[in-house]
């Protein structure tokens, strides 16, 4: 437990310093945000209709950003090797890795989203879902975007390759995001779909560092 | 016969014999499963478009049931590290890859006429597509890590992650939006189609399944040959 904690805190400090991860994925967000009546015209009717999905599926590529850093850093200064080494196991660092990752970036992604979504025109009663769906989806995205991260370890082409082997992996807790936002919005039964999110963010979160794990290992070997 | 192919000597000796048995087995298939099919009759509402159906299906039904021999093939390479699995899974996958790219084609040109589009965000299109980009991202990351070994077991374990979620993905979109018919082939009560389509389906069926086993021996052949290759030319250099 101590060394769970240990490598939490350590994980969380590195994150935000050193370029700042959180800062890069909001930066990104809100850039692209500005980018949307850019491309799509200002008419608000427009806006507000794509508004919620836009800001998800945003927020889903925002945590994408900085999963390089999660495993990358380590194995190049060899740190990866020593916490190894090291009494904890690596499926126990691989889920404090994930759970530090989802405080540090998908956290304030999440409590900027609601801000986005106002922006871009959706009616401000959707604050609570959006962030909802911002918390909760963005454990399943840091996990699964970990699984990505510990793969692509040594190959080099880091950022691109977890993107394009982690967003097929994205389908469910997208729809089931953007479903709960929907429904939330014509209200309608938005429960199910946060559930599903849940439960399928919670089985991320339980089996995810076993992937992580075998595939850190398989680097390291 | 797994236990009996896992030696690499004694599966070159079969697949040097089978692969070309499974291929002239997939040509007799597929040239009978044709001669039906172009005298099946036009179909009522399909017209003559109902003939893309028998090169369509069965390419739909090959993308998933490769990528089911990619995770068996993956599953074993990664538990019991054998080579000969790990080159199995890395056949695999532009197989599977040329068979969903071919489904997805082939819907594609039979949607136009049919239901009036290219592309719709039906359920099973959006899976298939899923299935696709699962297939491109496999190769991808088998195709970046520079070891070999690395690279197969990296693969094995995204194949694996990938497994548990194709069914997720399936389930999600369907829960999504559900324009494509059900499946008139696999359902309760039996196929829900006529006998002189039925028969020709089944033959392009196995068909296309005889033609992969012939393609997949074949690759996996070439990645042995490869690999003794290599070690004849680190042999070679001392």
């Amino acid at each position: 437990m101590r060394a769970f904690s240990l490598i939490f805190r350590r994980e969380l400090a590195l994150s935000w310093t050193g370029g700042g991860g959180p800062v890069l994925a909001l930066g990104f967000y809100l850039a692209m945000a500005s980018l949307l009546p850019l491309a799509l015209g200002a008419d608000p009717a427009r806006m507000t209709a794509v508004a919620p999905g836009f800001a998800w599926l945003v927020l889903a590529l925002a945590s994408l950003l900085s999963l390089e850093r999660m495993f990358e850093r380590d194995f190049e200064d060899g740190a990866l090797d020593l916490i190894a080494l090291g009494p904890a196991p690596l499926e126990m660092t691989a889920l404090a890795k994930g759970l530090a990752q989802w405080i540090a970036i998908a956290a304030p992604l999440a409590l900027l989203a609601p801000v986005v979504v106002t922006a871009l025109g959706a009616p401000v009663g959707l604050a609570p879902i959006v962030v909802a769906c911002g918390l909760i989806g963005g454990l399943g995205f840091c996990f699964l975007g970990g699984v990505g991260a510990a793969l692509s370890l040594g190959s080099r082409r880091g950022g691109v390759l977890i993107a394009l082997i982690v967003l097929p992996l994205f389908t469910p807790p997208v729809i089931f995001g953007a479903g709960a936002i929907e429904a939330f919005a014509a209200g309608l039964d938005w429960r199910t779909p946060l559930l599903l999110l849940c439960a399928y963010s919670l089985a991320a979160g339980a089996l995810c560092p076993f992937a992580m794990a075998a595939a850190a290992r398989n680097a390291l070997s | 016969m797994l236990q009996f192919l896992v030696n690499p000597e004694r599966f070159m000796a079969f697949s040097r014999w089978a692969a070309p048995l499974l291929g002239l087995i997939a040509l007799g298939l597929a040239a009978a499963g044709l001669a039906l099919d172009f005298q099946a009759p036009p179909d009522y509402q399909q017209g003559y478009t109902v003939h893309i159906m028998f090169i369509h299906v069965p390419a739909a039904f090959m993308s998933e049931f490769v990528y089911a021999c990619l995770g068996v093939a993956s599953f074993l390479s990664l538990i019991f590290r054998h080579a000969l699995a790990a080159a199995a899974a890395r056949a695999a996958a532009p197989l599977g890859t040329g068979f969903t790219a071919l489904a997805l084609i082939t819907g594609s040109l039979w949607g136009r006429p049919t239901w009036g589009t290219w592309w719709v965000w039906d359920p099973r299109l959006t899976s298939v597509l899923v299935l696709f980009l699962f297939y491109v991202g496999y190769m991808a990351l088998e195709g970046a890590i520079e070891d070999e070994a690395k690279a197969a077991r990296a693969a094995a374990i995204l194949a694996l992650v990938g497994l548990i979620n194709l069914p997720i993905v399936h389930y999600s979109v369907v829960w999504w939006n559900s324009l494509h018919q059900g499946s008139s082939l696999l359902r309760a009560g039996g196929p829900d189609m006529p006998a002189v389509y039925l028969a020709p389906l089944l033959l392009m069926v196995f068909a296309y399944m005889a033609g992969f086993g012939a393609l997949w021996l074949v690759r996996i052949r070439g990645e042995v040959w490869r690999r003794r290759a290599a070690v004849a030319a680190m042999r070679a250099a001392g």
